[in-house]
C-alpha cells in the first residue's frame, strides 16, 4: 500500500464538498438527495480508508450501518417526495414551502 | 510509478468528474447516471483498499437498489427540466460555493496539520484479513449484534413507512 492516506482523504474531502454544493444550489428535490447520498458515500470513504490503513475492521461494520441507514433514508425522503409531489405538483424545493405561514 | 497508484489515479479522477457531472447537470436522469458511474468508481477504490466486501455490498446496495429507487421516482415525478427560477439563483450559488471552500479548507488544514495522518504505516496483510466477510460477520453477530438489530428494525419501519407515506391520497 504505497499510496499515502492523504491521497484518499483529499478525494473524500472534494466529493464531500461537491456534494454541499449541490444541496446548495440544486432546486430539484430528488437532485439534492442524490447529493446527500454523493456526501455519505465520501464519508464512507473515509471510513474504509482508516479502516484499512489503521487495520481495525470496525470502520468497514460501520459503514455497513450508514449503508442501511442511506437505504432507509432514501425510501423514506422518496416517499415524501411522492406525497409532496401529489398535493403540490412540483418538486423545486423553492415552491415547496407547506410549513411557510 | 506503479500499477496501484495508476489504478488509484484513473478511479479517482472518475469519481471527481462523475461527482461535477452529478452536480452541475440540468436533467435529473442525467445526474442519476453520473451518480451510478460515482458508485462504480468508489467500489474500484474500496477494491483496492482490500474491502471486498463493502465494495459488492456497494454495488448491491447502491448502483442495484438505491438508484433503481431514484430513477423510478424521476420517471414517475419529473416531466421538465430543473426551471432556471427566482433572481437570487447567482447569490445562492455564490454563498453555497464560498460555504463549500471555507469547509474544504477547513477539512485540508485537519487532515495535513491537525491529526499526524502521516505517522501511519499500513499493515497490508492486516487490511486483506478484515477486509473478508469472515470477519466483518464475526463482528456483526458477536460484538455488534444489538446494532445490527436495530439496523433491521429501522429499515423494518421505513418499508412500512414508505408504504403508508405513499399510499394514502391526502386532500
Amino acid at each position: 500500500m504505497n499510496i499515502p492516506i492523504e491521497y484518499y482523504l483529499i478525494l473524500s474531502a472534494l466529493m464531500f464538498i461537491a456534494g454541499t454544493i449541490g444541496v446548495i444550489i440544486r432546486r430539484n428535490a430528488i437532485v439534492v438527495f442524490m447529493c446527500i447520498e454523493l456526501m455519505l458515500n465520501s464519508a464512507n470513504l473515509t471510513l474504509v480508508t482508516f479502516s484499512s490503513y489503521l487495520g481495525n475492521a470496525i470502520g468497514q461494520v460501520f459503514v455497513f450501518f450508514v449503508m442501511s441507514v442511506a437505504a432507509a433514508e432514501a425510501a423514506i425522503g422518496l416517499a415524501i417526495i411522492i406525497m409532496v409531489f401529489r398535493n403540490k405538483l412540483t418538486v423545486n424545493i423553492d415552491e415547496i414551502n407547506l410549513f411557510k405561514w | 510509478m506503479n500499477i496501484e497508484l495508476i489504478i488509484f489515479v484513473v478511479f479517482s479522477l472518475i469519481a471527481v468528474i462523475s461527482t461535477i457531472m452529478v452536480v452541475t447537470r440540468k436533467n435529473a436522469i442525467m445526474s442519476a447516471v453520473f451518480l451510478i458511474l460515482n458508485f462504480f468508481a468508489l467500489a474500484g477504490l474500496y477494491l483496492l483498499l482490500n474491502a471486498q466486501f463493502i465494495a459488492v455490498v456497494q454495488i448491491i446496495v447502491y448502483a442495484g437498489a438505491i438508484m433503481v429507487l431514484f430513477l423510478f421516482v424521476i420517471m414517475l415525478l419529473n416531466q421538465h427540466n430543473e426551471p432556471s427560477s427566482a433572481n437570487n439563483k447567482r447569490k445562492i450559488k455564490t454563498f453555497g460555493v464560498i460555504i463549500a471552500a471555507l469547509i474544504f479548507v477547513q477539512i485540508v488544514y485537519i487532515i495535513f496539520y491537525q491529526v499526524p495522518s502521516h505517522n501511519i504505516t499500513p499493515d497490508k496483510l492486516k487490511s486483506v484479513e478484515i477486509g473478508k466477510i469472515g470477519t466483518i460477520g464475526n463482528l456483526l453477530y458477536t460484538e455488534y449484534v444489538l446494532p445490527f438489530l436495530v439496523a433491521g428494525f429501522l429499515l423494518l419501519s421505513a418499508t412500512i413507512g414508505a408504504i403508508v407515506l405513499a399510499k394514502k391520497k391526502f386532500e
